[in-house]
C-alpha cells in the first residue's frame, strides 16, 4: 500500500445542472449484489469442499458469526470507539493544519518559497514508515496514533488547498479587485470558496488515510483499538476474528467517506467533484 | 443630422465636463527575453460626463488593456490617467466594470451577487438592497433574487453582471465586449436594455465591442483603435437622435457612418 498522496485532482463542473440523474439504476444494484453473492458463496463453497483450515482461510459464515459476537458480546465497540476517536482527531488536526498552511503557502510569497519545495519533496516520502518512530517518541497511548494519522492525512489536504487556491479563475479575481477588494477580501470572497471543491477532494482522501494511520499506529504498539484487536486475534491464530475486524474497519472507512460526501454536497452545492485518485 | 469624423490630433477638447482624461498613457509588458512588449502606444483621450463612448479595433489591439487601466487593474507604464481631475492609482468605487463573461459567483444568489460590491466596499448593505431589487426589475429579472446563477441563461447572467456594476451607483461604467458571447437576438435585447440604463441612470459608459453597428447604435462617439500596439486612429461623433430603435439601423446615415468606420479599420489593419 503506497501512502503517496500525490495529487487528488478535483475536476469541477460548475455549470452542471443542479438536479442530477441518479447514476445507479436498479439494474446496477442487482449486478452489485449478484457479484457479492457469487464471490462470498464461492468462497464458502471452496473452503468447505476443499476442507481448508480456518487458520488459513476461514469461511464467510464463520467471519459473520465472529463479527456478530465481537460486536454484541466482545470488545469490538469500545475498540471501535478508541480507533474512531484517533481517526477523527487526526483528521480534524490534519484538516485545520492543511488548510491553514495551504492558504499561507498559496497567498504569501515568502512562505511559498520557504516551504513549498519541502512539501513537494515530502509528498513522495512514505509517511506511514514514520509510524514506529512516532510511537517511540509519543508513547503507546492515543497521542502517537493521532500523530501518525495527522502525518498521513495532512498532505492531501495541503496539496489540494494550494492547488485549488492557485487555480482560481482569473476573471473572478479581476472582477472583485475591480470593486476595490484587497487581498484578504479577494481571498475570503473569491479564492477560498473557489478552492472548496479541491479542498473537499483532499479532505475525502484525508479521512480514509487518517483511519489507516490510526490502525497502523496501533499495530506499532498500543493497548486498545481495532488495530490492537487484529494483533490479538493474529497472535492466537483467530483469522476469522481478524477478518471480522477488517470488515468493521472497511464499513467505518466507507461511512466516514459517505459523511464527508454528504457535507460536501451541502457546502459545495454549486459544483460536482470527482476525486480522481484517493492517493492511498 | 451631424455625422462628423474628426482628426485624432484635435481630440484635446478642454472643458469642465471631462470625466475621464488620459494623457500619453502607454503600456509595456516585461517579457522573459528582456525586451518589453509594447501593448499600447501613447493614448490621449477625454471622455465627457454622461457620454456613451465606444471603442472598436482589431483583436489584440489593446482595447481591453486600455479598459483594464481605466478599471485600475493595470497601471500604465507612462502618462497619466485622471478621473474628475484625480489621478487614478487603483480600482475606484466610482467605476463599475462589466466583463465579457458575466463572472458571477455560483455560490451566491443573484441578489447577493449584485450586492457583492457593496459588501466589498464595506457599505451598508441594507441601504442598497432596495436599489438592487429595482435594478434587477429594470432588466426584467424580478423574482430571480434568490435563484443561483446556474439557473439563469447566458443573457440573464450578463444582465445580472450589468446590475452588479450599477448597484454601487458608479459614475462610470466600463464594458468589455459585454455582449460578445451572446446570440444575436439576446444581444439586440440587451442593447435596448443598455440604452434604457444609460438614459435612466445617466452613466458615463466606455464600451468596447467588436461590432461596428453595435458601437454606432449605442454611442455618442465611436473611437477606432489600430493594431497592436494600439493607438486611437479615429474618433467619430454619432449624431443620430435618441432614443434609437432597430429602424435607425436601416437609415442611410447609419450605413454611411458604419462604412466610414469599417474603411478606417480596414486601412489600419482590419477587424476580424
Amino acid at each position: 500500500m503506497s501512502v503517496d498522496t500525490a495529487t487528488v485532482a478535483a475536476q469541477t463542473r460548475e455549470a452542471a445542472p443542479r438536479k442530477r440523474r441518479r447514476s445507479k439504476g436498479s439494474g446496477d444494484w442487482f449486478a452489485v449484489i449478484a457479484t457479492f453473492v457469487v464471490v462470498v458463496g464461492g468462497w464458502e463453497a471452496v473452503v468447505r469442499i476443499a476442507d481448508i483450515s480456518a487458520i488459513v482461510l476461514p469461511p464467510p459464515s464463520l467471519i459473520a458469526v465472529k463479527l456478530y459476537d465481537g460486536i454484541v458480546y466482545g470488545t469490538f465497540l469500545p475498540n471501535l470507539g478508541y480507533t474512531l476517536t484517533e481517526t477523527v482527531l487526526g483528521f480534524a488536526i490534519a484538516a485545520v493544519l492543511g488548510i491553514t498552511l495551504g492558504a499561507l503557502v498559496a497567498e504569501i510569497r515568502w512562505v511559498r518559497r520557504a516551504i513549498y519545495p519541502y512539501i513537494v519533496a515530502f509528498q513522495t516520502v512514505p509517511k506511514i514508515a514514520l509510524a514506529p518512530l512516532l510511537v517511540i517518541w509519543f508513547g503507546f497511548g492515543m497521542t502517537s496514533k493521532v500523530i501518525v494519522a495527522v502525518t498521513v492525512a495532512f498532505f492531501p489536504v495541503i496539496v489540494n488547498t494550494i492547488e485549488g487556491l492557485q487555480n482560481t479563475d482569473h476573471q473572478r479575481i479581476d472582477m472583485i479587485r475591480a470593486m476595490g477588494a484587497g487581498r484578504f477580501e479577494t481571498f475570503r470572497r473569491v479564492k477560498l470558496p473557489s478552492a472548496l471543491p479541491y479542498i473537499f477532494a483532499g479532505l475525502d482522501a484525508a479521512i480514509v488515510l487518517s483511519l489507516l494511520g490510526a490502525v497502523v499506529g496501533e499495530f506499532m504498539g498500543s493497548r486498545a483499538g481495532l488495530g490492537n484487536q487484529i494483533l490479538i486475534f493474529n497472535s492466537v491464530l483467530d483469522i476469522a476474528g481478524s477478518f471480522a475486524v477488517l470488515i468493521l474497519l472497511s464499513v467505518i472507512g466507507f461511512l466516514l467517506h459517505l459523511i464527508l460526501v454528504m457535507v460536501q454536497k451541502r457546502v459545495v452545492f454549486w459544483t460536482q467533484v470527482h476525486a480522481v485518485s484517493s492517493g492511498a | 443630422m451631424r455625422v462628423v469624423s474628426t482628426d485624432p490630433s484635435q481630440l484635446d477638447r478642454s472643458g469642465d465636463d471631462r470625466l475621464i482624461s488620459i494623457r500619453g498613457a502607454t503600456l509595456a509588458y516585461p517579457t522573459a527575453s528582456g525586451e518589453p512588449v509594447q501593448a499600447l502606444n501613447p493614448i490621449d483621450l477625454d471622455v465627457a460626463k454622461e457620454a456613451f463612448v465606444s471603442l472598436v479595433g482589431p483583436s489584440g489591439c489593446g482595447k481591453s488593456t486600455l479598459l483594464k487601466i481605466l478599471a485600475g487593474l493595470l497601471r500604465q507604464s507612462e502618462g497619466e490617467v485622471t478621473l474628475s481631475g484625480t489621478p487614478l492609482t487603483g480600482p475606484s468605487p466610482h467605476v463599475g466594470v462589466v466583463f465579457q463573461q458575466p463572472v458571477l459567483l455560483p455560490w451566491l444568489t443573484i441578489l447577493n451577487n449584485v450586492l457583492l460590491p457593496i459588501r466589498v466596499q464595506k457599505r451598508d448593505v441594507d441601504q442598497y438592497r432596495e436599489r438592487a431589487r429595482q435594478l434587477l426589475s429594470m432588466v426584467g429579472l424580478d423574482g430571480f433574487e434568490s435563484r443561483y446563477p446556474s439557473e439563469l441563461s447566458g443573457g440573464m447572467q450578463q444582465r445580472v453582471g450589468i446590475v452588479r456594476a450599477l448597484v454601487p451607483d458608479p459614475e462610470i461604467l466600463l464594458m468589455d465586449e459585454p455582449f460578445g458571447a451572446l446570440d444575436a437576438l439576446t444581444r439586440e435585447q440587451l442593447n435596448d436594455d443598455l440604452q434604457t440604463i444609460w438614459a435612466e441612470q445617466r452613466k458615463t459608459i466606455f464600451f468596447i465591442t467588436h461590432s461596428i453597428p453595435e458601437a454606432v447604435y449605442l454611442s455618442d462617439r465611436v473611437l477606432v483603435m489600430s493594431e497592436r500596439p494600439g493607438r486611437i486612429v479615429g474618433d467619430f461623433t454619432v449624431g443620430l437622435p435618441r432614443r434609437r430603435t432597430l429602424d435607425d439601423v436601416a437609415t442611410p446615415a447609419f450605413a454611411e457612418l458604419t462604412s466610414q468606420i469599417r474603411h478606417l479599420l480596414n486601412a489600419k489593419g482590419g477587424i476580424d
